[in-house]
């Protein structure tokens, strides 16, 4: 049975369709890359998922029952992630509030609870953000710590939306390896949602990449082709492999990567911003 | 500073007494919500809520009700329309500011049709709780349990919405009902706190005492018990300066609470080598 199943499902925010019939299935345990432009719908196909949007069109299956809000096999790391920039709370408690903290009363959490969050810090060696305020910790640091909130729980689901914005390559290169590490050992289906192919290149099972309202699921080699991507950008693309790397070309111009440099992390302002782009 | 004998001779009068009950209810309500309001980074829309108050209580009184039910009623109203507004509207403390001083212009045209009043307009805008009397005690006491009751009861989805509203939401925490809710909660504590510093100054009681607790201690508990410990000293520290010195008591607490954070804010060789170690 698949994870994820999706059938013929189109999804739309505000009025505007992000997505028109996409059908994909995504196995246990599969690393799934997701790739596309800004706008593409990458984080209003996560929000579908959890449950936050329903389908405009088509179903949507999640353990082959329809998405609810607050699944707890689920992880989530949001893209938008707002943290007030002040905050003196300690990395522990900041954890913490995220385990069954959606229940009324006080935030005072059991033994076990505590135990759990200790041991998911300790397993992507973050166990030093415990005691330090939010306020004082690095980009990489705070990626870290929210990338170990994802994991509490023992999820069978990691919805994982830009984690690596903020990052420079060495963080890039040692988060992917964390996430790697983690769902290895466990069989969890990962959704990794990245700006470039190559960030997640020896790693990913398969790669969904979205674009022009429509999704290819497949291999490297099945998805990573000029006919498929043409169709995704609604542009000529050509695909150049150097190096152990792919290179997604329009005019002898990176697009993934030019789309990585105007980026402003707030999905509502890309999804605009390049609607308009593809009519001009 | 008062010695024993004086602190002894200070509470030999009842409206000292009354002072020091009436002003303990009243910190240690704002310490606690006041954590929140500042974790929230929303200190304006608690400042707005006090001028609205003040609309209220004025408006109470030009109809005969007692001025404390009007704050209470305007401030639990405004608190839950801003609640409910607030995720939404973008550049809200424009409206706030907006609806602040429409608030604050109403409260001086009930004023102008309540000439009898205004004498003790000082009192709302000001505080003045060397007046306070037994039933305003008790008044402040049911208030102070309901408020932290509410408190108490949305207070795990209200930090976890607060650190991480995404994630929060996902997660299924009623986002609109938990932040409306909070807005009522602060609105009661201004009301609270209205009475011992006055609407102007609540800032002083619920915004100095648990922002100087945040810069001291990381943890979620001590920083709260600090918040709240720290408003109950600045407020009794506050009415016993006043006692010696004869200031207003309301400008003592504000003094007080100004240094406390002043002095937290400083960057002391402590604090240099912890942040050189980190």
């Amino acid at each position: 049975m698949s994870v994820i199943a999706f059938d013929h499902v189109a999804l739309g925010v505000g009025g505007r369709m992000v997505l028109r019939d996409v059908s994909c299935a995504i196995a246990p345990g599969e690393f799934i890359g997701v790739l596309g432009p800004n706008g593409a719908g990458k984080t209003t196909l996560f929000r579908a998922i959890l449950g936050l949007i329903r389908p405009v069109a088509g179903s949507i299956r999640v353990f082959g029952r329809a998405p609810r809000r607050g699944d707890a096999a689920i992880g989530y790391l949001p893209q938008v992630r707002t943290l007030l920039p002040d905050l003196r709370v300690r990395g522990v408690d900041f954890i913490a509030s995220s385990v069954r903290g959606e229940r009324w009363g006080l935030p005072v959490h059991s033994r076990p609870e505590r135990k759990v969050v200790a041991e998911t810090l300790a397993a992507i060696g973050a166990d030093e953000l415990a005691e330090r305020p939010l306020a004082d910790m690095s980009g990489g640091e705070r990626q870290r710590l929210l990338l170990a909130q994802a994991l509490l729980g023992e999820p069978k689901l990691l919805l994982l939306d830009e984690p690596l914005i903020s990052l420079d390559q060495r963080h890039q290169e040692s988060a992917v390896e964390l996430v790697r590490g983690f769902v290895r050992e466990r069989g969890i289906t990962v959704l990794f949602s990245a700006h470039e192919l190559n960030q997640l290149i020896g790693v990913l099972d398969r790669v969904l990449y979205l674009g022009n309202g429509q999704a290819a699921l497949g291999t490297v080699a099945e998805v990573m082709t000029a006919p498929v991507l043409s169709r995704l950008y609604d542009a000529r693309i050509e695909v150049v492999r150097a190096d152990g790397h792919i290179f997604v070309l329009s005019r002898g111009q990176n697009v993934e990567r030019s789309d990585h440099q105007h980026d402003h992390s707030h999905g509502d302002a890309h999804a605009h911003h390049h609607h308009d782009h593809r009519h001009a | 500073m008062p010695t024993i004998t004086t602190t002894i001779a200070m509470l030999e009068y009842d409206f000292m007494r009354n002072a020091f009950a009436a002003a303990g209810v009243a910190a240690v309500v704002s310490g606690l919500v006041g954590y929140f309001l500042v974790l929230r980074g929303q200190t304006f829309a608690g400042h707005a809520l006090g001028h609205i108050g003040f609309a209220g209580a004025t408006g109470a009184a030009l109809i005969g009700m007692a001025p404390v039910w009007g704050l209470v009623g305007f401030t639990v109203a405004a608190g839950i329309a801003i609640g409910w507004l607030g995720e939404r509207i973008s550049g809200r403390d424009v409206a706030i500011g907006v609806v602040l001083a429409l608030a604050l212009g109403f409260g001086l045209l009930f004023l102008h049709y309540y000439t009898a009043f205004a004498a003790q307009a000082t009192a709302l805008l000001f505080g003045n709780v060397l007046a306070v009397d037994p039933f305003t005690i008790l008044t402040l006491i049911g208030l102070g349990i309901v408020t932290l009751a509410a408190l108490a009861a949305i207070m795990r989805p209200l930090l976890f919405l607060t650190l991480q509203p995404e994630l929060a939401e996902a997660k299924g925490v009623p986002v609109r009902f938990v932040s409306t809710a909070f807005m009522a909660i602060v609105a009661l504590a201004v009301s609270e706190s209205a009475q011992i510093v006055g609407v102007l100054l609540v800032f002083a009681l619920m915004v100095g005492p648990p922002a100087t607790a945040q810069r001291l201690v990381t943890g979620l508990w001590s920083g709260m018990i600090l918040s709240a410990a720290l408003a109950l000293a600045e407020a009794w520290l506050g009415i016993a300066m006043a006692y010696a010195t004869d200031w207003p008591v309301s400008f003592c607490i504000a003094l007080l609470s100004a240094l406390g954070y002043c002095l937290s804010r400083g960057n002391w060789p402590a604090r240099r080598s912890a942040a050189a170690q980190g």
